[in-house]
Parts: C-alpha cells; structure tokens; sequence
C-alpha cells in the first residue's frame, strides 16, 4: 500500500482554478447594490458620532466645553481626553498618536472631541457647539526647516523620525559621466471612494463588537483593545466591506472613537466619515524631496548612485520608519550599482500625518531614479530603453544594502517586452473627436499645437514585510459534504479591499482540493491574524496559508482513500490523487470525494515567508524577502497653448511569479496605472501652513474616465521560489512606475525639466521653472539605523 | 417633513428634516443602500439614481423636491429573470473591483444604453466622466458597456 504524502496536487480539472481569469465570488451583490460596506451598516437603536477636529497644525489647548453640545437635543455622549479609560495613544509602529489630543494638538484635523446622538445631523451639530480654547503655537510644517535647529519640536523625540544610511561600496568611486537632479514629489491621496466607517455594537460580556472596513483586522483590535482598557478577547472585529483601501486603512480612523461612544452610552454607535472628514481623518502618502547625482562609464554601465531624501511623515509616526526604509533601500533604482551613499530621513512635522500608500516609499524614488537614466541617456548620447537593459537587476545580483536578489528578477524581460508591445496610431488632430485632445472635453482647444512625447519607466518594490518582521498568515479551511458536492469553506482574517484575493483564495482551494464550491467567509478576529491586506503580500501570505491548510486536507483525504482502497482490495500503482472530484488510487477510481468527509475535514495552517534582517548601521543586511518589477511605456500629448496634456496610452509589463487570476491582474495594472497617472498629473493635498486646502472631490481631482487612456499590458511569468504557485503579488508594480513613465512622457515632449509632481499646467509651458534647492540638508545627528523613538523611548 | 416618493415602482413616505437629500432618504429611511455616498457633491456619481427618467446625483436633490415624483435606483434594474445586462456584463468585463462606484456606474452605463444603444469609445467616456473609479482604471468599464452593448442589441440576454 502506498501512503499519500504531500506533493503538487493533480486535481486539475477543477473549474475556476488557479490560472483562469475565474469570475469574483463578490461580484452578483456588488452590482446588485447588495454589499455591505462600513458605510452601511446599520441596527436598530444605533446612535451615530461624529468628531471634533483641531483646526489649528500647532496648538495648546486651554480649556474645552463640551455643556453646549450636551444640551442639544438627541445627544447621547461628548467625550475627551479626559474621559480615555486607559491607554491615551495608538500607533502601528509606535505608539504616539493620542485618541484624542490632551494638552496639544500637532496637526489640523487631529481628533480632540467626540459625540453621539440619535441622529446623524445631531450629531454634527454637537460636534460643531463643543468650544475649544486654543492657543495657537508655532508650527513647522516644511520638511527641510523641520530639520532645522530652531525648528520647533514636534514630537518630544525631536523631528528625526528615522534616518537610514547605506554605504555600498566605495561611494567615492569616479566617474566618467556625471548627472545631477532635484525632485519633488506631492502629497497623495488615497481616494478610496468608500468612506472610513464602521458601527461598533457593546457586548453583555462588558467587551464590544466591531464592524469595520480596515485593512488588518488583528493589528487594529492590538491597538483599540489597550485604549479601551480591554483584554484583546472582548474586542471583536468583524470586517465589514471595503470599499478600496490603497494603503488609507492601514492606521485607525474611526475605531476606538466608536468603541469609546458604544461603551460611553451602552448602544450600537456608527461613525461614517465624509469625503472632507476622510482627508482628515487618514494618512497620506509622503511628499519627498530627492537629491541625486549618478556617475556612469561612458559604455553606459552606472558606477556610483549618491542619493540624498527627506520624506514629511508630518504629526506622528504611523509607518514612516517602513516607508523611509524603502525608498531608501529602492532609491538606486532596479540596477546593479557598485557604489552606493544613500542618506534617508523621515521628519515629524504639523502636517497632516502620512504612511503607507500603493507604492510605500518605492513611488517617489522611481520618479527621481528614472529622471536620473533618462538625464544620464541624454549626456551618454544613448537609447533609454538601451540604458535600462544594460544596467538591469538580475537574479544574482547585489543590491546597495548588500542584499543578493536570490528569488526571480527578470528585469530584462519585462523592459524588453515593454519597449515592444504596439504603438498607438498617430491621428491628426483634425480627424479626430475633440474629446481626445488635451482639454477637449472642455472644449477648449483644437489641437493646434500639440505635441507627442514618449517615456518609458522601469521600477521595483518588495513584496511583503521586511526588516526581520515576523510576517505570517493563519487559515482554515473545512472540507465537508455540501448540498452540490464537497464544499470547502476558507476562513482567515485576510482582507478582500477589491484587488480580488478572496477570488483567488477560492480559486486555490479548487485547485488544490479538486472542488467546484468553495465559501470565503468574510475576516474577523475569530481567527488568527493575516497580517495587512498591503505590501502587495496577500496572495503570497494568505494563498501560502489557505495552500497549506488545503494540503493538509489533502493529505488527509488521501489517507481516508488509501484506507478504503486498501480495504477493497484495490490494486494500483504510484500515488494516490485528487482528480475530477474523485479520489484515485493510480487509475483506479477510489470514490467520490463527498465519500471521505464524514466526519468533515479540517486544517489550520500558518504561512511565514523566509525570514529577513534588519539594516546594520552601514545600511547593510537582508531586508527583503521578494522583489516585483514593472516597466511601462508613456505616449502623451501636450497642448502648447494650454498647457493641458493627455495620456495617449500607457503600455506596461509586470514582473508577477505566476498570474493567478489574469483578469485580476490586468484590473490591477489598469487601476494602480490610473493612481500613478493621478500623481503626474493633478493629485495633490494642498496644505498652507499645514491645513489642507482641498479636502473635497471638486478640488481634490481624481483621474477620470476621460483622463485614463487604453492600458496595454502583458506580464512575465518567472515563478518565484518559497511562493505559493510562484507568484508575486501584483498590487503595486503599476502605482509605481506609471507615474515616472508620463512624465518622462511629457519632458519629451515639451524639453522641459518637470522635476515635481503634479505637473501642473504652469509647468508644461514654462510659467513656473523648475524647482530648485540649495543642495540637501545636512545628514542629521541621530541614533541610527533603527527609528529614532526605539532609542530614545521605551513604550 | 413628510416626503412621498415612487421609489421603483412602489410609493414610499418618509419623514425627513428639510435639508435631507434624496441619497439621504434612499439610504437612511427607507433602507436602499444600493446608492451610494462618496461624497456628496455631486463629484463621483456613486449616488446616481433616475428621477423621472432623468439621470442624476441623488446627493444633490432635496428630499423634498422628489416629493410626487418617480425614482428608480439600482435595486430596480435586476428581475427574478437575473441580472440587467448591463450588471452581467460589468461582472463578466472584470469591471468591478472594490465595487463602492458599481451601482452608480451600472444606472450611468444603462442610462447612456437607454439613449443610445451602440456608443463609441468617446461617447462612453462623455456619459460616464462623472462618475468616479478608484480601482479599475476605467478600461474594463469601457469593455463592460460596449459587452452590454452587443448583448443587448443582439437580444442574448
């Protein structure tokens, strides 16, 4: 008798399975109109908050009363800080973010108040009759004067947040050719259009159930819990549905402010944020200032990359020290560069707090590195595209912190098939809709002077967490009898935000179990946790997990068929297998697999990816554990007169380990394209004197139908070694490069320098120069390479 | 105030305080949380609803001025036979992701269909600039209503 063991499973057939472009298990409600998101949730008797926010980025507060707002009619509740239970602060990383500010606010929009009534137009009018007596105190909110000494101190550590430091090499290494270059990178918006919300329910255990739509349902209830004085177990989460995230879920919003209010008053509270709410009330991604010079040999090869950034993490800390470890770690660009000098600095800053967005650090270092190759083409007189080729990362290679890439990195591939996917037609602009012109759909011009400019862009980033951080995700997965067949229910608290990961965590069971039905059960806090639903980790993390749980299963089934082949006298040679939803003994038919699942199956597993290290004070280590790589192609068009442009086609290719769900990773590719063309051309967070200027849909613009072009794509599929299937994750290869590519785009044509973004209509045609710098600030005197407040605090 | 609508069909009253909108009265009194809000400026068309026929941001009429008068929402456009086609099409395109936009963008994609049956590229783009996607990109919205296009000219669905 054989004996089943563990090994790739045969069970083919399956329909849906890994590899097809299988249909989402969420769509029929979502266009029925029938998905609940947090905004919609809703019990009887439910009270509704709203919040109190600081209008001043720097003030003391003398006095706060909350009397008027109580008097109100419907009111239910006005807390401050007064009335915190326990822990007064949360943070991801750190701890430092008041529930609601005490004695000083460090930020305008930071909560200082909340109230619950029995109406949500109560509840606003309460929150505007609690008076605040401010005294408004200095505010730093440029990121370079924040490292200035007598810049006032926004955290009691200083305004060093982390800085990272990476000696590669020997950085004074010479040179034959010399670059130089200085970026800008704007604030971003995430612009989920789901609202932050959620509806928190108290318990008769004395503890509280919350609904919500987060991002990581186990590290929110790590921070709630101690802010509520509760032991983790009586704080439920139950994730509610997401109406996208991009990385503005990843900190709270909402959460304990409701779970305060429920537990204030003894009834369900529903906190729902505005779209001007929303601006205030998550992070954004960080504004940076990049200094580069990059030395070349004349055949092109890169021989030095001196890179100098600061980033505005603003208020508190959130993930910053994450975010300035990547860009630094990324700011080379995907080449092998022997000599290396990257200094990296994360501020605190009055500025709106920020943290992880699609990209996390990789997005404004690509828009300065690849402004680096295309100035180094030009002075060497050679093709981009050439340059990119000749210089690429490869398996093997070393990168600036040391790190040898030993998974799959098939850069050539990608920037090659890149470079070849088809041009668009050139159209005249006369025999054309004037809706396709630069401001056509204004109306405004005619296309007399447009002009045609082609960029290409080649960019990187991690997949999963890095730094030695203890990365995992728990599933279960249930194999019994169902009403059609077997039916497999998957259960782990790995967040669906739209990318489509419950689809393919479906789509692996079948494939893994041979089964048509398969049940994702929406994430809660009932099982072990599945780290974030970012960092482009879920699809490796919580497909390892459900791969593995499945496996068991698996295992276990064959071992339930081995029994009764043997009991039956079945004769076969080889294996045991999974097939056409039956179990077979080499050929010979065993039994249908509802057969075996009395009693049903069970299995719990937990996926880690291999460990990584932390940085050494030279910025040396293991930090990664996988690499994706993107590169895209940029056609646009520029008015001259107007100073307008359009996006003629994006043509891109994607480094993706094994395309799980192509249509999947197409949608993917089109949206993350979609945010980076936001950033080159209109997104930004307007702050003056760090309160925001644009904290609505009129003046906060999102790429519209008429501004995204058609999105050719293809992808390279080189599996990558330790990943379920091989895959990568694909969320953020897109956001990454799409926004260097356009405005490589429009610098070709236009012959301008456009070293910010947005480019604004001032800059493509000359009106505004580009930005300049009086070089980068001195490298600060702090404990490195760990964030400051490890060294500095211990809580 | 007491407001009476015909939502879908059916007549509905509400009692609303006198700034309520018709999104507000939709989703908070009578329960159809199909439309959606987003932002409530008319900005991102999450809310887009018919009243009398007519397309609109259901954020940016008053409750009170749909008083007598027809609203249909996304909930009216499946029947026991299945889904609009429009809904079957934006599934089968790849054309929902988060999904939070999808309801407005299946009323906006079959109200331009209503009105013209086989649209081009640009005329798809004009009809549905105001409604706002975060996750697609918009391509598969384009491959969603010319799918919708052809099967319903076709009579497949």
């Amino acid at each position: 008798m054989q004996t089943a063991t563990r090994g790739p499973n045969l069970a083919q057939q399956a329909k849906d399975r890994v590899g097809t472009s299988a249909p989402r298990i969420d769509g029929v409600p979502k266009v029925l109109g029938s998905f609940a998101y947090g905004s919609d949730l809703w019990t009887e008797g439910m009270l509704f908050g709203a919040t109190v926010r600081s209008p001043h980025p720097s003030a003391r507060i003398r006095s706060i009363d909350t009397s008027a707002a109580l008097a109100l009619e419907g009111v239910r509740s006005v807390l401050t800080a007064q009335d915190l239970p326990a822990k007064r602060t949360y943070g991801l990383e750190f701890a430092d973010q008041p529930v609601l500010a005490w004695d000083v606010v460090r930020y305008a929009g930071e909560p200082v108040a909340i109230v619950a009534a029995d109406h949500p137009e109560q509840a606003r009018l309460a929150a505007a009759a609690v008076r605040v007596d401010y005294q408004p105190l200095p505010a730093v909110t440029d990121m370079e004067a924040a490292l200035r000494p007598d810049a006032p101190q926004v955290s009691e550590l200083g305004n060093v947040l982390r800085h990272v430091h990476i000696v590669h090499g020997d950085p004074a290494a010479q040179a034959d050719v010399w670059v130089e270059g200085y970026y800008e990178v704007g604030m971003q918006d995430q612009a989920p259009l789901g609202p932050e919300a959620g509806l928190a329910i108290p318990a008769a255990d004395g503890g509280v159930d919350l609904y919500v739509s987060t991002q990581w349902l186990h590290v929110d209830r790590a921070q709630i819990a101690p802010c509520l004085g509760l032991p983790e177990e009586k704080v439920r989460l139950y994730c509610a549905g997401v109406g996208g995230a991009f990385g503005s879920r990843e900190d709270l919003h909402m959460q304990i402010h409701a779970c305060l209010l429920a537990l204030a008053t003894g009834r369900p509270v529903k906190m729902s944020y505005g779209r001007e709410e929303s601006f205030y009330g998550h992070v954004h991604r960080h504004p940076a200032r990049i200094w580069a010079r990059t030395g070349a040999r004349r055949d092109g090869t890169l021989v030095n990359a001196q890179v100098r950034l600061v980033i505005d993490g603003g208020a508190y800390t959130s993930s910053s020290p994450a975010v300035i470890l990547n860009a630094s770690t990324f700011a080379a660009g995907p080449y092998e560069v022997p000599n290396a000098l990257i200094d990296g600095t994360a501020v605190y800053t009055n500025n709106p707090p920020c943290g992880a967005m699609r990209g996390f650090g990789a997005v404004q270092v690509c828009f300065a590195y690849e402004g680096q190759m295309d100035k180094l083409a030009a002075a060497l007189g050679m093709d981009p595209v050439e340059l990119r080729v000749r210089n690429a990362l490869h398996t093997g290679s070393v990168l600036p912190t040391g790190q040898v890439i030993r998974g799959s990195a098939p850069v050539r591939e990608v920037i090659e098939r890149c470079a070849a996917l088809p041009m668009p037609p050139e159209v005249p602009p006369d025999d054309r809709d004037p809706v396709t012109l630069p401001g056509g759909a204004g109306n405004v011009g005619r296309g007399e002077h447009v002009r045609r400019g082609v960029g290409f862009a080649l960019g990187y980033k991690n997949i999963a967490y890095s730094e030695g951080f203890d990365d995992s995700c728990e599933a279960e997965v249930r194999l019994e009898r169902g009403a059609r067949g077997p039916l497999a229910t998957i259960h782990t608290a790995a967040v669906e935000v739209g990318q489509g990961l419950h689809t393919v965590l479906a789509q692996i069971a079948r494939t893994e179990l041979g089964v048509e039905d398969v049940v994702v059960v929406q994430p809660d806090t009932r099982v072990g946790s599945a780290g974030s639903t970012s960092a482009s980790r879920q699809t490796v993390m919580a497909g390892g997990a459900v791969a593995a749980a499945c496996a068991t299963i698996r295992e276990r089934l064959l071992e339930r068929g081995a029994a009764r082949a043997a009991e039956t006298g079945t004769r076969w040679e080889g294996g045991l297998r999974l097939a056409e939803g039956r179990v077979l003994a080499g050929e010979a038919p065993v039994g249908e697999i509802a057969e075996f699942l009395d009693p049903p199956l069970e299995a719990r597993e937990v996926f880690r990816h291999r460990q990584t290290t932390p940085l050494d004070e030279h910025g040396q280590g293991d930090p990664h554990v996988m690499f994706a790589f993107g590169a895209q192609r940029a056609v646009v068009e520029v008015d001259e007169d107007l100073g307008l442009a359009r996006v003629v086609q994006l043509a891109a290719v994607q480094d993706v380990g094994r395309a799980m769900n192509p249509r999947g990773v197409e949608g993917q590719i089109e949206g993350g394209s979609a945010q980076g063309l936001g950033l080159a051309l209109f997104e930004e967070v307007r702050l003056r004197e760090g309160r925001i200027e644009n904290a609505s849909f009129t003046d906060y613009l999102v790429p519209t139908i008429l501004d995204m072009p058609p999105v050719v794509s293809d992808v390279v599929e080189e599996p990558e070694p330790g990943a379920p299937f091989g895959a990568k994750g694909v969320g953020e290869g897109a956001t990454i490069v799409a926004t260097a590519a356009i405005v490589a785009a429009l610098r070709n044509a236009t012959g301008r320098e456009l070293n910010r973004v947005p480019v604004t209509p001032d800059d493509l045609v000359g009106l505004v120069p580009p930005r300049t710098t009086g070089g980068p600030p001195p490298v600060p005197d702090v404990p490195g390479p760990r964030p400051v407040y490890e060294y500095r605090h211990h809580t | 105030m007491l407001v009476r609508v015909n939502v879908n069909g059916e007549w509905r009253e509400a009692d609303v305080w006198p700034g309520a909108s018709l999104l507000s009265m939709l989703r908070d009194e009578l329960g159809l949380r199909g439309t959606k809000n987003a932002c409530e400026q008319g900005e991102c068309g999450s809310c887009s609803v018919w009243l009398d026929g007519e397309l609109v941001c259901s954020c940016l009429v008053l409750a009170a001025q749909a008083d007598g008068r027809h609203v249909e929402t996304v909930e009216s456009l499946a029947s026991e036979g299945g889904l609009h086609p429009v809904q079957q099409a934006f599934l089968d395109a790849g054309a929902v992701q988060c999904g939070f936009c999808t309801p407005g963008l299946v009323v906006a994609a079959s109200d331009l269909l209503r009105r013209e049956p086989e649209p081009p590229d640009e005329v798809i783009r004009e009809a549905l600039s105001g409604n706002l996607c975060r996750c697609t990109g918009y391509q598969k919205i384009l491959d969603a209503v010319h799918l919708a296009s052809g099967r319903m000219r076709d009579g497949a669905v």
